[in-house]
């Protein structure tokens, strides 16, 4: 029995949501080894070789892995799947694309967003927003799962020493083109691994008063920033901030929602977080029913008087 | 050019579901049930397709019990030409629901096939994928914009650092995200067009798939409930408490 976790990273180093799906496997039992595809990935591979408690990294290098194709991320993991029990990616963008085009492939189920590793194969993972909690077993002889990042600790990036193999990259399915990208710039910490968040809602009104308000709390924290739903639609802040069932799932030590109401779906991306202050005029807004600490008022007041009282 | 949109009926996106006391489940008994969200956005980009003239039909499909054929005729109310319901009351799984959308696109053929990225009752985010890969078909999840441009697509997706373009080669399939648009209400006049509009049903057997459930669901449970904690009067008390009582600033 061994388990292979699919890396996800940027070609120089290993992102964080690796190292908590790593642990995943770990606790699925056997050896762990990581896959990482990419074009000019030798530093990825060396980060993932110092991984603690992974035994091997299969480096696979090409022109075809360059962008992170679903088609040909698939086809890579495919060629190297056989003799593992358990095939495991973060539920990242990424992984969550990459992951049911393998599991259809082999003919077995996918176990989605698990959150626990309850034997090697039982599993328990989120369903309805998070407003129950399935307990699964899959009877097929090969897992695939995407892990939720916030459901299992980091593994230590460091003190590891896995060999790293070279394997042929896939020749590319001609399918599908990378054509361009455009990803927001910004020194703050990835919302997914932040200690602290700062997150704005609806109540901000403006793009403007959402980088006005928001932006000096966050960089006072140094948090990273994050958005609702309603402020995402509203164009206040940029898709990849929103969190919540359907983006981000989140669980900083701190996590500070100002002018959010409380939206289930919301709710159901921050909800571990370990604790919650939220900001709102309506005494009656859901968000107040998990926070730890709540203040009932006026956010543009309050908001500049917290920073200056940092 | 055909455009094949799956539709999933779940239970309505407002409604709080409780865990049944048993633990067998989620009690979706006297539920209000709808078309799960993100497949609404995906027949209204069809249908916005083809009132650009991209399309030429929309086909709407469902595989479930009878009453999926109520989540058909909303379909056809947004503007979907016609309906299919792959009628089974056995639990349905993303595999087996991938195999038989796999046997309705050899069988019709669409050229684009798009459907939800994820339904918000299992959230597994998997069909569409699945879908992918048994067609041997290229895709782009979580698309925010669409553009057909010959026999290629155009797809914007929303990932995890922004935005990412991909073009397609045709036939492919799409998931969409909260962004692509936002679907129309439907009116009186074209919720009675619906109704007229074909509809036909069909057996997963004779689509010549097994549709078995592989994960067995061993107990379904509450999630650890946070309890409200204290409310603050002002900012000093705020900081006062997150500095000794939390100790997380």
């Amino acid at each position: 029995m061994s388990a292979l976790v699919i890396a996800e990273h940027d070609n120089t180093s290993i992102k964080s949501a690796t190292l908590n799906a790593v642990t995943a496997a770990q606790a699925c039992g056997g050896d762990v080894h990581v896959l990482v595809a990419g074009q000019g990935a030798a530093g990825a591979a060396d980060a993932a070789a110092r991984i603690s408690g992974v035994v091997k990294v299969v480096h696979a290098d090409g022109q075809s892995l360059k962008d992170g194709l679903a088609e040909n991320v698939a086809a890579q993991v495919l060629a190297i799947a056989g003799g593992y029990s358990h095939i495991l990616f973060p539920a990242t963008a990424m992984g969550k694309s990459v992951a049911p085009r393998v599991a259809a492939k082999l003919d077995v189920c996918q176990i989605s967003d698990i959150t626990k590793v309850g034997g090697p194969d039982i599993f328990e993972r989120p369903i309805y927003a998070g407003n129950a909690i399935a307990t699964v077993q899959s009877g097929d002889a090969v897992k695939v799962i995407t892990v939720r990042t916030t459901g299992f600790d980091a593994a230590v990036a460091t003190g590891g020493s896995a060999v790293v193999e070279t394997v042929a990259a896939v020749v590319d399915g001609g399918k599908s083109r990378f054509v361009g990208r455009e990803l927001s710039k910004s020194d703050r910490p990835e919302l997914t691994a932040a200690k602290i968040i700062v997150s704005g809602g609806r109540a901000l009104g403006s793009a403007e008063k959402f980088q006005e308000i928001i932006t000096p709390l966050a960089d006072k924290l140094g948090a990273a920033i994050g958005a609702s739903r309603a402020a995402v639609d509203a164009g206040y802040a940029s898709n990849d901030l929103q969190v919540g069932q359907t983006g981000k799932i989140v669980a900083p030590r701190l996590y500070i929602a100002a002018g959010i109401s409380g939206a289930i779906q919301h709710m159901a991306g921050m909800k571990d977080s370990k604790v919650i202050v939220a900001i709102n005029k309506d005494p009656e807004a859901p968000i107040f029913s998990i926070a730890d600490y709540g203040l009932e008022a006026d956010l543009f007041q309050v908001v500049p008087e917290l920073i200056n009282a940092l | 050019m055909i455009i094949l949109v799956p539709v999933k009926r779940a239970v309505d996106y407002n409604v709080k579901v409780r865990v049944k006391s048993d633990g067998t489940g989620v009690d979706v008994a006297n539920v209000k049930m709808s078309m799960n969200p993100f497949d609404e956005i995906a027949v209204e980009e069809a249908v916005r397709l083809k009132e650009k003239g991209v399309a030429t039909e929309v086909i709407a499909v469902s595989c479930g019990v009878a009453q999926c054929q109520e989540t058909l005729r909303t379909a056809m109310a947004i503007g979907a030409d016609r309906g299919i319901l792959v009628e089974t009351s056995a639990e349905l799984q993303p595999l087996a629901v991938a195999k038989l959308l796999k046997a309705l696109v050899d069988k019709e053929q669409p050229s684009l096939i798009i459907l939800g990225k994820q339904a918000i009752d299992d959230d597994a985010n998997q069909t569409g994928q699945m879908l992918a890969a048994l067609a041997d078909l290229p895709q782009a999840t979580f698309a925010s914009k669409v553009d057909v441009a010959g026999d290629k697509v155009n797809v914007t997706r929303e990932v995890d650092g922004g935005l990412e373009t991909l073009a397609l080669s045709l036939p492919a399939v799409i998931t969409t995200d909260l962004r692509l648009n936002e679907p129309r209400y439907v009116t009186l006049p074209n919720i009675m067009k619906a109704k007229k509009k074909p509809l036909d049903i069909i057996n997963p057997d004779a689509l010549g798939v097994d549709v078995a459930p592989r994960l067995k669901t061993l107990k379904v449970a509450e999630p650890p409930q946070r309890s409200a904690g204290v409310k603050v009067p002002d900012v000093a008390a705020l900081v006062e408490k997150l500095k000794n009582e939390a100790k997380v600033i």
